[in-house]
């Protein structure tokens, strides 16, 4: 197996990241079903509104516990298990901090608070902070042998990597702690002025969103270590060996920007994707290498112009001279990306025929992912 | 109805669509077809990420001040496309500034202060985001406005906010805010939202969907829906008869390998156009709205030639329209 085929070990964690619509979703799900042809018990993580996945495997819902998912094995090939889950961020996020409470009193007057019930859908980095801590949670619990997680549909692939620190930083938010903290002298001014602004904000979106603030981390007080721990660990886990990233661009500038821009700070990080997968290119249809495809398409598009694009034969060679020329456009916006990554794999899949939503197809893809 | 008509009905277009399928091309090619018919025009990127710059051909980065994308040739009476971005952090900040904070609110913002309001009450980003485009559409009202909106996911809680925020806050400047935002999306004279899909499974199922969320959560009115990258049909392009038997009848000697390339692409041509065509017609049976079509254009990004194509084409699709 070649491909992507190394990075399927047991103890692995790929995570999929690109800009939307990309088909990270289906890039996922298929890394977990070449996982389980590779005998792996292997776990695709999705938190998308969405639901592709579950579109993708023909499932109406699936809740925010691992379900399995049954393969064909008719084809009698050995098989390990898939596995899905669609993450619930609200959940994620009341379990930890059951888990943090210093008390059952303290979840609940967390639990309880407005501002906390508006933390899952509203607070940027939340969700991909949720899908993180999942994957903390599956990874330590060790039943899967792959991870395969499907980034959120944020508007920045970043946002995954830095959500753990943006949690940390608001639940420590120093302005509202300010307000909530007993006034030390030498902190003084600066609570005044912090005292200032909340009256502020009060005046602009009311009173009653500021107590429900200040009452939220007053709840929360005595909980941040617990919660700035586990974000370090899951932040450990996400820069850890066992973590590979892997890119999914189609072949379109902006998601090639957006892909470039991620590698860069991936390897700012000390890290680099493991592997790249230009989803969804044209077929390319019969080149033996030895022409480039421009000269390719330019002799086809001459001989269309010389028959006439009106004839049947012109027509096919103007019609195979534009996916050349598709083609050759695709590889050159590739291009740049696929130095930047080398020398990870780069897998190329080609646009299916009919959608990709159901097994038989994300079969299909594993293979050409492994191929 | 002539394109200038359509362009008219509305000074604000608020285009729409799931991730990928297009939508900062389609708020180009808009911009560029108003100009076509001599009508100047704001782009206004919402979340962009340097598409319409590009598909303009303009070097660098858009920000929030204005920016000539497009001159127009005024000899021929093309309209002006001017763009900038309008980011919901950065209005927020403008917002509370306004508010009286001075120089102090910079420090605590960046100590996160920002965060806690937002989430303290979800939407108003989004809320003044739209606000200040109600403020641009005060103060330009010649142009067009396009605003190049969040990806579907969150273009409904996006557009949708405002209401809910009326429904939950009784009085202050950020009900007066939302108030204003909810006039303009409600009136079909100042506002339509125009919906951006591709002839796929999953894009049309999610038109479909945020159709029905844009009438009932958001009141707002629905233009044409605009389906993306259509393959254009070649109708010359034989079916059944193979590239080698024709290449006989015209005594051209094809390479090997040749005429299985040919009949490979003919067949994936064929394909292609097939299955869009079905999604076509689901689309129509999901969503009774008239269809604006584009063709793919086989080139893998837009620039300035592609995007005056695209500009033609919408022209074309909005003339025939009723």
């Amino acid at each position: 197996m070649s491909g992507l085929g190394p990075l399927l070990q047991r103890g692995n964690m790929l995570v999929c990241c690109g800009s939307g619509g990309v088909g990270k979703t289906t890039i996922a799900a298929s890394l977990a079903v070449a996982g389980a042809r590779a005998g792996l018990r292997a776990c695709v993580v999705t938190i998308d509104p969405a639901r592709r996945l579950a579109d993708a495997l023909g499932l109406e819902t699936l809740p925010n516990v691992a379900h399995r998912v049954p393969l064909d094995l008719s084809d009698g090939l050995p098989s390990g298990e898939l596995w899905a889950l669609m993450l619930d961020p609200k959940s994620t996020f009341d379990a930890l901090v059951e888990r943090y409470a210093e008390s059952p009193d303290q979840a609940q007057r967390i639990l309880d608070n407005r501002l906390y019930r508006n933390i899952s859908g509203a607070l940027s980095g939340t969700q991909e902070y949720m899908a993180a801590e999942k994957l903390y949670e599956l990874a330590e619990e060790g039943r899967f042998d792959l991870l395969v997680v499907d980034t959120p549909p944020s508007r920045n692939a970043l946002d995954f990597l830095e959500a753990p620190a943006r949690l940390t930083r608001f639940l420590d938010n120093r302005l509202f702690r300010l307000v909530v903290a007993p006034a030390r002298s030498y902190l003084k001014a600066v609570s005044m002025a912090a005292q200032a602004f909340v009256r502020t904000v009060a005046k602009v979106v009311g009173a009653e969103v500021v107590d429900d603030a200040v009452a939220f981390f007053q709840a929360f007080e005595g909980m941040e270590e617990g919660f700035r721990d586990r974000a370090e660990r899951v932040d450990r886990l996400l820069g850890g060996d066992g973590t590979a990233f892997v890119l999914v661009a189609s072949a379109r500038k902006d998601t090639v920007a957006e892909a470039i821009y991620f590698t860069d700070r991936l390897v700012e990080m000390g890290k680099s994707p493991q592997a790249l997968v230009a989803n969804r290119l044209h077929p390319r249809f019969g080149r033996d290498g030895s022409e480039s495809l421009t000269d390719l398409a330019a002799s086809d598009r001459a001989r269309a112009d010389s028959l006439g694009e009106d004839t049947p034969l012109g027509a096919l060679y103007a019609n195979l001279a534009e996916f050349r020329q598709v083609a050759e456009r695709e590889d050159e916006v590739l291009a740049t990306l696929v130095e930047k990554v080398s020398p990870a794999p780069v897998c190329r899949v080609p646009y299916l025929e009919g959608d990709v939503s159901d097994l038989q197809s994300l079969e299909r893809v594993a293979q050409i992912l492994t191929a | 109805m002539s394109a200038a008509a359509f362009l008219r009905q509305a000074r604000v277009v608020i285009v729409i669509g799931k991730g990928g399928v297009g939508k900062t091309t389609v708020s180009a090619a808009l911009a560029r077809a108003a100009s076509l018919a001599g009508i100047d025009s704001l782009v206004v990127e919402i979340e962009g990420k340097g598409g319409l710059a590009s598909a303009f051909e303009y070097p660098g980065e858009l920000d929030y001040r204005e920016t000539v994308l497009h001159p127009g040739d005024a000899s021929k009476g093309e309209g002006e496309v001017r763009g900038r971005t309008l980011r919901a952090d950065e209005a927020l900040v403008e917002y509370l500034e306004e508010h009286a904070m001075g120089r102090l609110s910079k420090r605590l913002l960046s100590a996160g202060a920002v965060d806690v309001v937002a989430t303290a009450v979800p939407g108003i980003k989004d809320i003044l985001v739209l606000g200040k485009v109600k403020q641009l559409e005060r103060e330009h009202p010649a142009e067009l406005i396009i605003l190049d909106a969040p990806a579907s996911g969150h273009a409904i809680s996006f557009l949708a906010g405002a209401g809910s925020l009326l429904d939950a806050v009784r009085a202050g400047p950020i009900r007066a805010q939302a108030q204003d935002v909810v006039d303009l999306l409600t009136d079909p004279n100042r506002s339509q939202v125009l919906i951006v899909t591709l002839a796929e499974e999953m894009p049309v199922n999610e038109a479909a969907e945020v159709a029905a969320a844009v009438e009932d959560q958001v009141g707002a009115h629905l233009g044409p829906v605009v389906v993306n990258a259509v393959y254009p049909k070649r109708e010359s392009l034989p079916r059944d008869t193979p590239a080698a038997a024709l290449a006989e009848q015209n005594s051209i000697h094809l390479r090997p390998g040749e005429a299985e390339a040919l009949d490979a692409a003919a067949k994936s041509r064929h394909g292609r156009n097939e299955l869009q065509e079905r999604h076509l017609r689901r689309l129509r049976e999901l969503l009774p709205l008239p269809q604006v079509e584009l063709p793919f254009l086989f080139t893998a990004s837009i620039g300035g030639r592609e995007l005056d194509r695209l500009a033609v084409s919408m022209a074309a699709a909005l003339e025939a329209l009723d």
